[in-house]
């Protein structure tokens, strides 16, 4: 789903210092956030809204759409698996370096319960001019202007680089879809392309990839079946091969994944390649 | 973080799978008391990655004499990005069968999956290969852990030649081994059926999850370090994601993808990266170690700063450069790029303390940075 100003949003570790920062900066572009989730703080009010222990517990008072997670890797499991059984829409988890087997966990409560998960590791979503959750700066006007380009990207700073040049050269974005970079994430490249497809606003898509794993080949074809303009960059052709590029997700191993892998499948399904970010414009005219 | 043979398999013994008898040694004199214990012996180099035997690094000693001697040959064997300081001695198995076995985290099913063939003892690609069809799978609901229904499914169609019971109860301790561990992988390959029907695993690949770490301290401490650079070293010391490369332009950005968009701008512009740095996340107020382990490296010519900021404040990451700087005083050209949270700031920073105007496209800085590094006579042009 896209986040929208109507939908209601608990912030799990609101309290803390960067769940603070952002907070603040989610409310004051237009996110509705109803409250915060922290066991040892629950009763108290921080920012206006409501402190509760749980996202179960915070059911009771309000209904809520979104959550998401300001929680410390080895938190991560239980606070997500209380959100998905509070019955939340979407679970936004910015959380780097959770357990492997523990979103592996968080999957299955979420298939369980029927919420969608983005991330983890993911900077969040930005629904320009409307809402954002997570750590985007979707206050900055020189980087996130009204317009129809959805951007796709597994990495906060990239696709921060992305949406200013766009802005830059006179394109606006309608939806930031921030997808995380860890291995195991639970909107897919794939899944987020069919999210802007199925998205009015949005007329053309940039997916700004990486090396490791094989979503962008997966979401070469459904971009097959698109009729929306999409291009795509992939970061990482110069990495060395076995080496984790500081994002678990971006490594190739055995020959996996690898650049010219993704690039093929893309061009495949007829989705032009940018050399360099600041390529992406010209390919959108 | 991976680990060699000797620790892998004592993890499966603490979980009563059973291995064959012998112990780790790190001299001939060592290996020669072991094998003097065992009788006829097998002696395996010890590193953490495939193709032991093919490289010569596992042979047979009929007696102690020979395997102090093979010990000898083989510590200090250099196989792929690893040199050998120790081998394992191990009782000689006779084996009728070998099978193939390995638990691992898999991205596309998000779950624990499960193979098993019949055709153990070679690499899994070689099995994928030569008998595609004889790799059996089970994908596991983490939350229910192996089940009984499914393993006997998966073994309808197989002649193992032992009981049902014999393989299910290693399949399980197995499972055991992966969840209690935090394993990424686990793998017995080649697992043995002896003259007697038993299972006994004659070599293990454990690879530990580096995100639970900190669950398991006391298994990570007999894990191999990963093979780093002094530089490499020293960044993971200040947990500093660091990787030194062949070229000669450095970089300092943050965030992984931004980091790693540069390198390939720089490889698009024609020259070659000296590293990847990134500081991102909660790493960005930490600029000034990083940027002196960029600019230790004596490679580095020029030097591109590539700032996109979100989470990650740019101001003070430049407040941070700029420490470093005037600290090591570098005598190599800078180029700067400042985009989002604190930008107005940070290049006004730029401006009065380093007297830079930053670029106002990536794409510029880098062009820059490779021009600088040719004027200065490094050409480092590559064919692209």
């Amino acid at each position: 789903m896209i986040p929208r100003s109507h939908h209601k949003v608990a912030i799990q570790g609101m309290t803390g210092k960067q769940g603070t920062f952002w907070s603040e900066q989610m409310i004051a572009y237009g996110t509705n956030v109803v409250c915060g989730i922290n066991p040892k703080r629950a009763g108290s009010i921080h920012l206006e809204r409501p402190i509760y222990a749980s996202v179960k517990d915070a059911t009771h008072d309000h209904e809520i759409d979104i959550s998401v997670m300001f929680i410390p890797p080895m938190m991560a499991k239980n606070a997500a698996i209380d959100a998905c059984e509070a019955g939340v829409k979407l679970l936004v988890c910015l959380t780097e370096h959770i357990p492997a087997q523990d979103v592996m966990e968080m999957h299955v409560a979420a298939k369980r319960n029927n919420v969608q998960i983005v991330g983890p590791n993911t900077a969040g979503l930005v629904t320009v001019d409307e809402c954002f959750v997570g750590i985007m700066p979707g206050f900055n006007r020189n980087i996130f202007k009204p317009g129809n380009v959805g951007v796709i990207s597994r990495s906060g700073s990239l696709g921060t680089l992305v949406c200013l040049i766009l802005a830059q050269q006179g394109f606006g974005q309608s939806v930031f879809y921030g997808i995380g970079g860890d291995p195991m994430i639970g909107t897919t490249t794939k899944d987020a392309l069919q999210i802007l497809d199925q998205d009015e606003k949005t007329q053309s898509i940039v997916i700004c990839g990486e090396i490791g794993g094989a979503m962008e080949e997966d979401a070469a074809q459904y971009a097959a079946g698109m009729k929306k303009n999409i291009v795509a960059f992939i970061a990482g052709r110069m990495a060395p091969p076995d080496k984790k590029m500081g994002h678990a997700g971006a490594i190739v191993a055995s020959g996996k994944g690898d650049y010219i892998s993704k690039c093929s499948a893309l061009e495949a399904a007829n989705v032009k390649i940018a050399s360099v970010p600041s390529d992406i414009p010209a390919l959108l005219k | 973080m991976k680990f060699e043979e000797w620790r892998a398999k004592l993890i499966l013994k603490k979980f009563d799978i059973t291995i064959p008898k012998g112990s780790k040694a790190n001299t001939p004199d060592e290996a020669y008391d072991i094998a003097s214990e065992l009788g006829p012996c097998i002696v395996k180099v010890q590193v953490p990655t495939g193709k032991r035997g093919k490289a010569g690094g596992i042979q047979l000693a009929s007696t102690a004499q020979l395997a102090r001697t093979h010990t000898h040959n083989l510590l200090n064997m250099v196989i792929g990005n690893y040199k050998a300081s120790s081998v394992l001695i191990e009782e000689q198995i006779l084996s009728k069968k070998e099978l193939y076995v390995a638990i691992l985290n898999d991205s596309t099913t998000k779950s624990p999956v499960l193979l098993f063939s019949i055709h153990g003892g070679m690499d899994v690609e070689e099995v994928y290969e030569k008998h595609p069809h004889a790799m059996k799978k089970i994908v596991i609901d983490i939350t229910k852990g192996l089940q009984h229904e499914d393993i006997k499914e998966m073994l309808s169609d197989c002649d193992i030649g032992i009981t049902f019971n014999t393989i299910q109860d290693l399949l399980l301790k197995l499972y055991k081994v992966y969840r209690e561990t935090d394993s990424e992988l686990v793998e017995i390959n080649p697992l043995v059926i002896t003259q007697e029907d038993e299972l006994i695993a004659l070599d293990c690949k454990f690879v530990l999850d580096d995100s639970a770490i900190s669950r398991h301290i006391d298994l990570a401490k007999d894990g191999v370090p990963e093979t780093r650079t002094q530089l490499e070293e020293r960044a993971s010391l200040s947990d500093l994601k660091y990787i030194e490369l062949d070229g000669n332009i450095g970089i300092l950005a943050n965030g992984a993808g931004l980091t790693m968009t540069t390198m390939d701008m720089i490889a698009h512009y024609g020259a070659k990266p000296a590293n990847f740095m990134e500081i991102g996340g909660e790493a960005y107020t930490k600029a000034t170690e990083a940027l002196s382990i960029v600019l230790d490296n004596p490679n580095v010519k020029s030097l591109v700063v590539n700032f996109c900021g979100a989470f990650a404040r740019t101001d003070i990451m430049v407040e941070g450069v700029i420490n470093a700087w005037s600290t090591l005083q570098p005598n190599i050209p800078v180029f700067f790029t400042i985009h989002g949270t604190g930008e107005e700031r940070a290049i006004k920073l730029v401006k009065e303390k380093l007297g830079i105007t930053p670029y106002r496209l990536g794409d510029d800085a880098v062009k820059a940075a490779i021009l600088a590094t040719k004027e200065a006579g490094n050409d480092t042009t590559i064919t692209p």
